[in-house]
């Protein structure tokens, strides 16, 4: 079954912009699809009405075969938004554990996978701290951390890695694909960079602003696992190439 | 850069401890200042020979107050129980009001009026009329006073709080499908701490005001803003300053007691808020 069916999918905002045009896009399970496209192009604005955290003017999107508002009411999907979005009054663990919390796991098996997750995005030791003494990177870390904490089926991500120097981004990017991997999870993925899109994804999705249409959906037909071996493939620089062309053509079409 | 942790501040260590010792050097010049005042004060009164009742020398007055320590602290603490209740019912009332306002926008916006308009009622005004309801001998019309000066600050500030909630926060509750309550919960009334604790700081030297403003208007004699006035009619003059000595402590002390609170209820913000970054 469609893990995410976007259908004719527009969004006009109270002020007039319009932030998205007939948007059209289905994701099967396990996909690894990343949207990628000039600023303001309605990226986070997709991922959001996907995440049902706001309406479409038009249009309808499923999830996982029900309505977008069905699916987040089944938490079946974890975000990481843009910004980290911590809550300043819960430390470092307790804000991983929130998801966890809210779905009543016991304390125990709550403590151990704050634990691993504390590791995974390497940030052993400040479990006790408070967002305020973290940077942004570690601060976006905590919220990548508490998105995968409950082992979310969909993961929805925008510009996760963003706020990160290139070493953690490219070590993240390999733990990101290994979570992929093993949980079997469908991943939507927000980036400005091409290289990161293309070497995570099954799909890249290139779109074009004013208003935000999907202008390409290039297939990543690289082999899987990914790993050092694709950043040297030829044809990974090929399909870097395709996704910066379509990049630039959308830019292209922008009348001002 | 991951691997190693660096670059970030570390924990306040040492709680109270170290707040009270660190505050100690803050008050150094406030100290001086004291001191100095006292000097002048002391110095003045003798050289100019200032008459009693214009204003008694600080020595005078210590001696009032060490002559009738006993009686003093009575009053003050009948007064003190007046202005607790006052301020328990104020910000009790408070702050249920703003939860329910800041849950129901529409009946805040009906409510928010008069309660301003309520603010601008001059409390001197209202102190004879509380003890026109309640017997004045008792300690509930000075509680009323107190509790109505206490209210609004109080209702104000919590509203501010409850309704200033990061839209994102709000988002991501949303993403976990939690009810209005759990938001409630989880991140208003969280949010609302510092706002509702800088209002009680204030709450908590209003409601002495108001108990003693109250008793001014007949009140029983157990209390000090009666004896205040009847000293001062009997040209007992050390000893109405010694009662407004008695009264200051007390208030301070009210204070210090709430900002002790704060800061044991808010410890997860970094030593001074977020403000004075
Ligand atoms: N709440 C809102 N109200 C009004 N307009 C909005 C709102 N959110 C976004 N927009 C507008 O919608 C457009 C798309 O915004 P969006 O945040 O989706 O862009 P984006 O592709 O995520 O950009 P970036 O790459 O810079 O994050 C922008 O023109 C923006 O001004
Ligand atoms: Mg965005």
């Amino acid at each position: 079954m469609t893990v995410v069916a976007i259908n004719g999918v527009s969004k006009q905002f109270k002020g007039g912009t319009v932030a998205l045009r007939d948007i059209d896009l289905e994701i099967e399970p396990g996909e690894f699809v990343s949207l990628i496209g000039p600023s303001g192009c309605g990226k986070s604005t997709l991922l959001r009405i996907v995440g049902d955290l706001i309406q479409p003017s038009e249009g309808r999107v499923t999830v996982n075969g029900k309505p977008a508002r069905k699916a987040r009411e089944d938490h079946d999907y974890g975000i990481v938004f843009q910004d980290a979005v911590l809550y300043d009054w819960r430390t470092v663990s307790k804000n991983i554990a929130l998801p966890l919390e809210l779905a009543g796991t016991p304390r125990q098996e709550r403590q151990a996978k704050v634990e691993q997750m504390l590791e995974l995005v390497e940030l052993q030791g400040f479990g006790d701290h408070h967002p305020w003494q973290l940077s942004g990177g570690m601060q976006q870390r905590v919220s990548i951390a508490r998105a995968l904490s409950f082992d979310p089926a969909l993961l929805l991500m925008d510009e996760p890695f963003g706020a990160l120097d290139e070493m953690t981004r490219e070590r993240l990017n390999m733990e990101l694909l290994k979570i992929w991997a093993e949980t079997g999870s469908t991943i939507v993925f927000v980036t400005h960079s091409i290289s990161e899109a293309v070497f995570l994804s099954t799909r890249v999705a290139v779109m074009s602003a004013r208003p935000g249409r999907i202008s390409n959906v290039i297939p990543i037909d690289l082999p899987q696992p990914r790993g050092e071996a694709t950043r040297e493939d030829p044809h990974f620089f090929e399909l870097v190439t395709d996704v910066r062309e379509a990049l630039h053509g959308s830019h292209e079409q922008v009348p001002s | 850069m991951s691997s190693a942790p660096v670059a970030v501040q570390p924990l306040p260590q040492g709680g109270v401890a170290r707040m009270v010792g660190r505050r100690a050097r803050d008050w150094i010049p406030a100290i001086l200042v004291l001191v100095l005042t006292l000097g002048v004060w002391q110095g003045g009164v003798k050289a100019f020979h200032v008459k009693r009742f214009l204003l008694p020398a600080p020595s005078a007055i210590w001696t009032a107050f060490t002559n009738n320590q006993h009686a003093l602290w009575r009053e003050g603490w009948f007064t003190f129980q007046e202005a607790l209740g006052g301020f328990a019912i104020g910000c009790g009332a408070a702050v249920l009001l703003a939860m329910v306002v800041a849950r129901w926008r529409p009946l805040g916006n009906a409510l928010m009026p008069y309660a301003i308009a309520a603010n601008a009622v001059p409390i001197i005004a209202f102190a004879p009329i509380t003890n026109a309801w309640f017997n004045p001998l008792t300690k509930s019309s000075k509680m009323a006073v107190a509790a109505v000066l206490c209210f609004f600050p109080v209702f104000v500030n919590v509203v501010r709080g409850l309704t200033s909630v990061k839209p994102q926060q709000l988002e991501l509750m949303r993403s976990y499908a939690v009810g209005q309550l759990a938001v409630f919960r989880l991140v208003r009334i969280p949010t609302s701490l510092p706002f509702l604790f800088t209002s009680l700081k204030v709450a908590s030297v209003l409601a002495m005001i108001g108990a003693i403003i109250g008793e001014y208007f007949g009140g029983s004699l157990d209390s000090l803003g009666a004896n205040i006035k009847q000293d001062a009619a009997l040209f007992q003059f050390e000893k109405a300053w010694a009662e407004i000595l008695v009264a200051c402590i007390l208030g301070i002390g009210f204070y210090l007691a709430v900002a002790l609170a704060e800061r044991l209820a808010t410890r997860w913000q970094p030593p001074g808020g977020f403000q004075s970054e």
